[in-house]
């Protein structure tokens, strides 16, 4: 269509980015909830737990904008994941070790 | 525009008042990574000790009900997102209507969860309430319950404080002087708010996920 541009008119559209990353995670979680019903075996719950994780990897990257962000931001934001991985393993050694 | 009396007397720059702003929210949300944290190290230590209670458990939860709401949260998630990216370009109208619809879908979001809760009620599974299951899994599905009830509740007063901060933000949207103020404190809330999202893509997982295939 050509013809003056009237900025007044237009509507906003938010970045490619932000509207990829939403289609993304609405597939991950088809993708997710399609998976569960697999017989997999053993490997249903990894599976769940790794397509959170990489949702998570999402939300974190676009939607915070942690991708933009300085290395001090990113250490902030990375400190209660390290706290947290530091709890699950302790908290988890003796089934992880158990034989 | 000046906005120099935005900026608290022991700040230099507006750029220092935004990376404090950022940096004091991500060591609050540290500390609720922790909160969340300790409960979901709760479940794997109950689920390595029963694992079949929990995947009957988690049979037991509505999948339905629970898949809208992660796709209402999702969704809501984005709406915040680009609110922040039209504020940043002086859209104010667009970010009132965004974080409109986020407040909506949040409101949804916690309308499907009370809705669940009063089917659980009706189905005898609420522990400490009214709680009947028998059988070898019954002690196991009763801590999953627990474990629901627990991390369902305290991730639901998460989503109804964030739609309250989002709420004022709405309000401020349009009534006040744009502001490069405005928008550090919009992303502030929009990282809350993407946390509490955060959360619940694992509760999900834990959740509604275990069990499906048998």
């Amino acid at each position: 269509m050509s013809g003056i541009r009237r900025p007044k008119s237009r509507i906003w559209r938010p970045s490619t980015d932000l509207v990829l990353c939403w289609i993304g995670l609405l597939t991950l979680l088809g993708l997710t909830v399609t998976l569960s019903y697999q017989p997999l075996a053993s490997f249903n719950f990894p599976v769940a737990m790794t397509i959170a994780a990489i949702k998570a990897g999402l939300v974190a990257a676009i939607f915070m904008e942690l991708r933009h962000r300085s290395g001090v931001v990113c250490a902030f934001a990375a400190a209660g994941f390290f706290w947290l991985a530091i709890l699950l393993w302790l908290g988890l050694m003796d089934f992880l070790t158990r034989v | 525009m000046s906005d120099t009396p935005d900026i608290a007397e022991h700040l230099a720059t507006r750029a220092q008042r935004d990376d404090v702003l950022e940096l004091g929210m991500w060591t609050f949300l540290s500390t609720e990574v922790l909160l969340f944290g300790g409960l979901i190290l709760s479940y794997f230590v109950y689920r390595h000790a029963d694992p079949q209670a929990f995947l009957a458990a988690g049979r037991e939860t509505r999948i339905v009900i629970g898949t809208i709401n992660t796709a209402l949260l999702l969704t809501s998630s984005f709406c915040v997102a680009a609110a922040l990216q039209a504020a940043e370009q002086g859209e104010r109208h667009a970010t009132r209507a965004l974080l409109g619809i986020a407040i909506l879908l949040g409101l949804s979001f916690l309308g499907l969860k009370g809705l669940e809760y009063v089917e659980e009620y009706r189905e005898y599974l609420v522990p400490g309430i009214d709680f009947a299951r028998t059988g070898e899994n019954a002690h196991g599905i009763e801590l999953f319950f627990i474990f629901y009830f627990i991390a369902t509740l305290l991730h639901g007063i998460h989503v109804a404080c964030g739609i309250g901060v989002l709420a004022v933000f709405a309000a401020l949207a349009t009534a006040t002087r744009a502001s490069s103020r405005y928008v550090a404190g919009l992303r502030t809330a929009a990282l809350y708010w993407h946390f509490v999202d955060l959360v619940w893509i694992f509760l999900f997982a834990l959740i509604y996920l275990p069990g499906r295939n048998s």
